[in-house]
């Protein structure tokens, strides 16, 4: 015999398991979404950048062969000799040029962002009062929330004519200032997880250093930082992914001039830039339009392995801290 | 309890969220068929395209919607081959352009929208030469331009001015400007490699007003903060001055036609605005932007207008 509270209760016990599973089943397949969204992303860069494999029309001005290797025949010096010029009578598609451009930038973003951003962690973990950490870390973190655009417009505007007053720079817009500004933006992402890395450094460590009588500062630099050296590696490589990428502040402050030079003070133009002020205007299915997709597949790979990494070296480090 | 609440709250949630788009796809519809009852209709002109001309389209835009409040105009830059590819893959109605459409793209803008292009000039610009207030150099030649921006000629020195390295400022190639230049002042030959391309002629000023060794050009509706060089043919020919004057009469070397493009079949709301734009009191904005009206005044205005409204508007 059931009463009716006991088949209320009952009801609502068979809706509370198929609410469960229901929602047990949403989560994963929104889990299983975003690994979907970066295989069809892959997929699609690439299939669009396939003309230079395929399509004979397209290999005539387009083929990995004039990206990677091709020289302009007559020239005489390196600038010459790779350009990127897709948008002429003979269409000059070297990719050198901006990948130099994008190296180049890349190198002074880590160049400047790496000493502060550990520098930072340290100082943050270390040394740092309490209550101080507290403000310093959202601080810090609060920089990566400042959109690309507004530390372009920021480097533009305010940062070129700091550089150049003070350096004498021939070009306003180099890959200094560009490099600089880059580094602002990556230097929250050196910084949390080398942050992250120095505290995960078991307390036994810094407490058998100072028993044998290290100052604070020789155990920070020389206990506690190698310890955590593989975080610093990961902080590295998640930063190099993350600048490769960054579009906004080098379309706005390299001065986008592709030019195949190693030279700092030059102007420099990235493959991401590239993409983004060219991407409109391409006919669509063309071979300008399939390298610049190519591009897309490139910086796509570039970013994928060194995240990859990264991960990688954060995970077996935390399995490392926890084992000991 | 608690997760139904959830669930319900969650329902909810999707059942506002999808709300607004159910209501707008009924707005176009119901605009769309109103649109062709009716001239004055609720469905916005795009205009996309050369950024030498977005500060013409908006004041255009502008006093328009002013004089019809019916009409909805919106108006972006972005390079005139960026406007011409939005015309061709149909999501904008209208496209700027500060340099004439190629052949090809006048092809597929006709094969894939069905319909026959309009070209319509609507002001003449004076492709202006701009440098540092500071610099020496006053006045250059075409080969003169040709040599600094092919990079044969990277001292100041070598054109008349004092010893600084030529720091160079172009546009991006999707831009009407940059095929312009590059096709009238360097006879198709290609930029040096040291030209540093900018998002939009503003921007060119912007870095020429701050570079006392740059060179940029551009519209010369954005000319501010710099010393606009007066252009000779040839080295021996005469300095000209872009302005009013030598632009009308043709005597200024690069000065040149600012283009609407559109499709026969566009509606009627479109149609008048062109009507508009070619009308005395559209014609007045230009002179208020900076550019100038078409030569001729009327002649080549009428000419244009009947040879657009001859024209079928059948695929």
């Amino acid at each position: 015999m059931t009463t009716p509270n006991e088949l209320n209760l009952g009801k609502r016990e068979r809706l509370r398991l198929f609410t469960d599973s229901a929602m047990a089943v949403a989560f994963t397949l929104a889990g299983w979404l975003a690994i979907v969204f970066i295989l069809l992303i892959f997929v699609f860069t690439f299939k669009e950048s396939l003309g230079i494999f395929t399509d004979h029309e397209i290999q005539k001005e387009a083929n990995l062969h004039k990206f990677f290797v091709e020289e302009i025949p007559e020239a005489t010096t390196m600038i010459d000799r790779y350009i990127w010029q897709p948008v002429s009578e003979i269409p000059k598609m070297s990719f050198i040029p901006l990948l130099l451009g994008t190296l180049k930038a890349t190198f002074v973003g880590l160049l400047f962002a790496c000493p502060v951003g550990v520098a930072a962690a340290l100082f943050s973990s270390e040394f740092a009062p309490a209550r101080m950490r507290e403000i310093l870390k959202p601080a810090v973190e609060l920089l990566a929330g400042i959109p690309s655009v507004v530390l372009g417009f920021f480097a533009l505007l305010v940062l070129a004519t700091w550089l150049q007053t003070l350096f004498g720079f021939t070009y306003r817009l180099n890959a200094y200032n560009a490099g600089i500004a880059l580094g602002i933006a990556i230097l929250p992402v050196i910084f949390t997880i080398t942050e992250d890395g120095l505290s995960a450094v078991p307390r036994s460590y810094r407490d058998a250093s100072l028993a044998v009588g290290a100052t604070r500062f020789q155990t920070a630099m020389s206990v506690v930082l190698p310890a955590a050296s593989p975080a610093v590696f990961a902080a590295l490589v998640l930063g190099f992914g993350r600048a490769i990428g960054e579009t906004m502040i080098l379309l706005m402050a390299g001065g986008n001039a592709a030019i195949s030079s190693f030279s700092l003070n030059d102007p420099l133009r990235t493959l991401s830039a590239t993409i983004a002020a060219e991407l409109g205007e391409v006919v669509f299915g063309d071979a300008h339009y399939s390298a610049l997709f190519f591009m897309g597949t490139l910086l796509f790979i570039i970013t994928f392995v060194s995240n990859t990494i990264g991960q990688l070296v954060i995970a077996r480090m935390q399995r490392k801290m926890r084992g000991t | 309890m608690k997760s139904s609440i959830w669930t319900a709250l969650s329902f909810l949630f999707f059942a506002v969220a999808c709300a607004p788009a159910e209501r707008t796809s009924v707005d176009r519809s119901s605009g769309s068929s109103a649109q062709s009852a009716q001239v004055a209709s609720g469905k916005p002109i795009s205009i996309k395209g050369s950024d030498t001309m977005v500060i013409l389209g908006q004041r255009f835009a502008e006093e328009y919607m002013k004089a019809n409040p019916g009409t909805v105009i919106q108006v972006n830059g972005g390079g005139s081959g960026t406007g011409i590819a939005a015309l061709i893959n149909g999501t904008v109605d209208l496209a700027q352009s500060s340099r004439p459409m190629k052949p090809k793209e006048k092809a597929d803008v006709e094969t894939n929208r069905k319909a026959t292009l309009v070209e319509q000039p609507v002001a003449l610009d004076a492709l202006s030469v701009f440098v540092h207030g500071n610099n020496k150099v006053k006045t250059l030649s075409l080969p003169q331009l040709k040599e600094i921006y092919t990079g044969k000629a990277t001292n100041w020195k070598q054109v008349g001015g004092s010893d600084a390295q030529i720091i160079m400022y172009g546009r991006e190639n999707s831009s009407g400007t940059y095929e312009y230049f590059k096709e009238h002042v360097l006879e198709k030959a290609d930029f040096a490699a040291r030209v540093q391309t900018l998002q939009g002629t503003a921007a060119v000023i912007n870095a020429v007003a701050k570079d006392p060794n740059g060179i940029g050009y551009g519209g010369i509706a954005y000319s501010k903060d710099v010393t606009l060089v007066s252009v000779k043919n040839d080295a021996s020919s005469a300095a000209i001055a872009p302005n009013e004057t030598t632009v009308l009469d043709g005597s200024y070397p690069i000065s040149r036609k600012l283009f609407f493009y559109y499709l026969s079949t566009a509606s009627e709301a479109q149609k008048n605005f062109v009507t508009w734009v070619l009308s005395p009191a559209g014609q007045a904005v230009i002179k208020d932007v900076g550019y100038f009206q078409l030569a001729g005044g009327s002649a080549e205005r009428s000419a244009a207008a009947t040879t657009n409204t001859a024209s079928p508007s059948n695929p």
